[in-house]
């Protein structure tokens, strides 16, 4: 895969000057940290519920912070549209959570049941996230830029009770599947405005009759969960089949609490921006759980990406640490130097990126222009957290992933012709030589770890092998210990660093009434990593014409959403498939690619493909 | 460029990048990201095309002047 990032010695280790730095790191010496460090002592960090009852992770966000005298302190600033900005304070936040967890009381909403999401950042989604926890419930966040289809599908397959939304997301892309979705039994408009759409309730309205909390202590409302309890549901694609919804537990926390110590380095009086949007897991465990709980200010941005209005975020809201993407940090190499200038930086201290790959021109470029180095790290959905980490106090070595986290052991295991794991005696077997590939696995058990896949045992077992966590990224790891990303393990798309499944995207092209077969796979981007392009088979009678392309394009855009529909298309008479008429997407890579196809015995049709119309015209 | 042409040219430009935006939505006042959900991706791409078929380069500073379709047409009406 080209996002992966190859050779260590291409560009110079970045060095740090430890003594100079204005705060002093959380994480000074990684091996006496690694060495120290232990998840029983890490939960120890943690309050648990009063008395004993239990953990959940909206005490450890809120009502904590309230306990302990901080209830005044700013927890969330939204930066609004016309730039201006309005806050919640924990006590704020502990007030307004409690009164949406009555509401889903007041509903009969028990504990374990699935309340969705489907917002931009407004203060109601955040309401809404850590009042779920406070219930009891489960949390499952959407991206509000997924069509109607990828919201039936996660809706259907986490059996969501209720979902919050808007009154223009539910007309667009609810309302239309509405009726296949027997389980969902309330939808919660937050903009209702007194007059909400058949079949859905004002929320507002609705929270103004739940009961204050007064003068209870705090947390006395928040339902009794135990640390292996459901606490999130995080759906995430993979190679075939529908999209795995990761269950993650209230016992969580201890990992958001420990990784956001370690890899982004919060101190209590952080100003910290995570740009990721909570439809996204980095969203949730690191732009919602981690900051609060470690007591910080966190801003939201309620607009999208835009390179004035992100630098003056950075400048005027005083951020101090800001964790982003590539996609972002590209998009903003690309609108030029000088766009950062006249801004003042000065409060930045750490900057850190996840979602793909950062290539050593953006760690570098962060350096000449932000005045500091970005430092990548890694992690996926299933684990919950931050696993693998450039540190403040660590040097950085452009394009590696960096380390992995105190308490995080990671390896690479070997992998046959056919790329399956290889286990001898009930182990795996490691590759330990340096700079040698593998799988990048983990050893199961750290405190984010998902538990399963809902309702998909099966699935879940399968990433598991020989006592390790496999994670489907192909990795290097050099003499000292860094880690190199080199590829996906299987066809999973990570375009803006997000996982896109092929055959989501297939089975949706394919209910085009002039499409016979498609095969998706992600081709190179310069901002976006990779981005999603389809090859298409039509049926007899239809011509490969570029209104028929964009016509394709369009149903798919308007099903699946921007974010997963594919945005390039050809047309093809053979697409490559073996024998059982699988379609060998490695193989339409390749050949896009220009790379050698390998072993092609077992394929079915091994012509080219006749392109008919260029991609981008 | 006149007016008239410019609005077709933003309107076959939007069409070419999100096929899935119905005529009927390409009102003036619409927000190119929130009411025609074009992302940063899309919104590049559009810049890109816009280039190409009208010869106006929107420099990333006058990014907020074309946020929405009547924006978009004014702009590429006064430079092209």
């Amino acid at each position: 895969m080209t996002t992966g990032v190859e050779g260590s010695t291409r560009w110079p280790a970045i060095t740090k000057d430890v003594a100079a730095f204005p705060v002093q790191p959380n994480l000074l010496d990684y091996g006496a940290a690694r060495r120290d460090f232990s998840w029983d002592q890490a939960r120890q960090e943690l309050a648990g519920l009063p008395g004993g009852r239990g953990l959940n992770i909206a005490y450890e966000a809120v009502d904590r912070h309230v306990a302990e005298g901080h209830g005044g302190k700013e927890a969330l600033r939204f930066v609004k549209a016309d730039g201006g900005t309005r806050s919640l304070s924990y006590v704020d936040l502990a007030g307004q959570t409690s009164r949406f967890a009555a509401v889903l009381k007041n509903l009969g909403v028990g504990r374990g049941e699935r309340v969705f999401s489907l917002l931009g950042r407004s203060p109601e989604l955040y309401v809404a996230v850590l009042g779920t926890f406070r219930n009891g419930s489960v949390f499952c966040p959407l991206f509000s830029a997924f069509g109607p289809e990828p919201v039936r599908q996660r809706l259907h397959l986490g059996a969501g009770r209720v979902l919050v939304t808007t009154k223009a997301l539910y007309r667009k892309k609810v309302a239309p599947v509405r009726d296949s979705l027997p389980e969902l039994r309330y939808v919660l408009l937050v903009d209702a405005g007194g007059n909400p759409e058949p079949g859905t309730l004002d929320l507002a309205e609705l929270l103004a009759q739940a009961p204050q909390q007064g003068h209870a202590p705090p947390g006395h409302d928040i339902a009794d969960t135990q640390p292996e309890d459901m606490a999130l549901l995080h759906f995430t694609s993979g190679t075939t089949g529908a999209p795995k919804g990761a269950i993650h537990v209230h016992d969580a926390v201890a990992a958001h609490y420990a990784t956001g110590r370690f890899a982004l380095d919060l101190h209590p009086d952080d100003v910290y921006w995570c740009t990721a949007d909570p439809g996204w897991v980095t969203g949730t465990s690191y732009g919602i759980i981690a900051p609060l709980v470690h007591g910080v200010t966190a801003i939201v941005d309620e607009e999208e990406l835009d390179a004035d209005r992100w630098y003056r975020i950075l400048a005027q809201q005083h951020v101090t640490v800001w964790y982003t993407a590539p996609t972002a940090l590209r998009m903003l190499m690309k609108a030029g130097a000088e766009r950062a200038a006249g801004h003042d930086l000065s409060a930045l201290r750490f900057i850190a990126s996840v979602g793909e790959p950062l290539n050593p021109e953006a760690v570098v470029w962060g350096q000449d222009v932000l005045g500091l180095p970005v430092h990548d790290n890694w992690w996926q959905t299933e684990t919950g957290g931050i696993m693998i980490a450039n540190y403040p106090a660590m040097d950085i070595r452009p394009g590696s992933m960096g380390r992995p986290l105190p308490g995080i052991e990671a390896a690479l295991v070997a992998r046959d012709a056919d790329g399956k794991p290889v286990v001898k005696d009930g182990q795996a077997v490691l590759v330990t030589e340096p700079d040698a590939m593998g799988e990048l696995a983990l050893r199961p058990g750290w405190p984010s770890m998902f538990r399963g896949y809902l309702n998909e045992e099966e699935r879940y077992r399968r990433c598991f092998a020989g006592g390790w966590y496999l994670t489907g990224d192909l990795a290097k790891r050099d003499g000292d210990g860094y880690f190199w990303f080199v590829g996906r393990g299987d066809d999973v798309i990570k375009s803006s660093g997000h996982l896109i499944g092929p055959f989501e995207v297939e089975s949706c092209l394919m209910e085009h009434p002039a499409v016979a077969e498609a095969g998706v796979i992600g081709v190179p981007d310069p901002v976006a990593g990779e981005v999603v392009k389809a090859f298409v088979e039509l049926k007899p009678g239809h011509q490969p014409t570029e209104d028929l392309q964009l016509e394709i394009i369009g149903f798919a855009r308007k099903r699946l959403g921007a974010a997963v529909a594919p945005r390039l298309l050809d047309f093809t008479s053979t697409l490559p498939k073996t024998r059982s008429g699988k379609i060998l997407r490695r193989l339409l890579k390749s050949r896009e690619l220009g790379l050698p196809e390998g072993d092609t015995s077992t394929l079915e049709s091994p012509a080219g493909p006749a392109v008919a119309l260029q991609d981008r015209p | 460029m006149n007016d008239q042409d410019a609005r077709q040219a933003v309107g076959a430009a939007i069409g070419k990048v999100a096929p899935d935006v119905e005529p009927e939505d390409l009102e003036g006042g619409a927000r190119l990201r929130q009411d025609l959900e074009l992302d940063s991706l899309d919104f590049l791409r559009l810049v890109q095309v816009i280039a190409e078929t009208t010869g106006v380069d929107i420099p990333e500073a006058d990014y907020p002047a074309v946020a929405t379709v009547d924006g978009l047409v004014t702009y590429v009406a006064g430079h092209g």
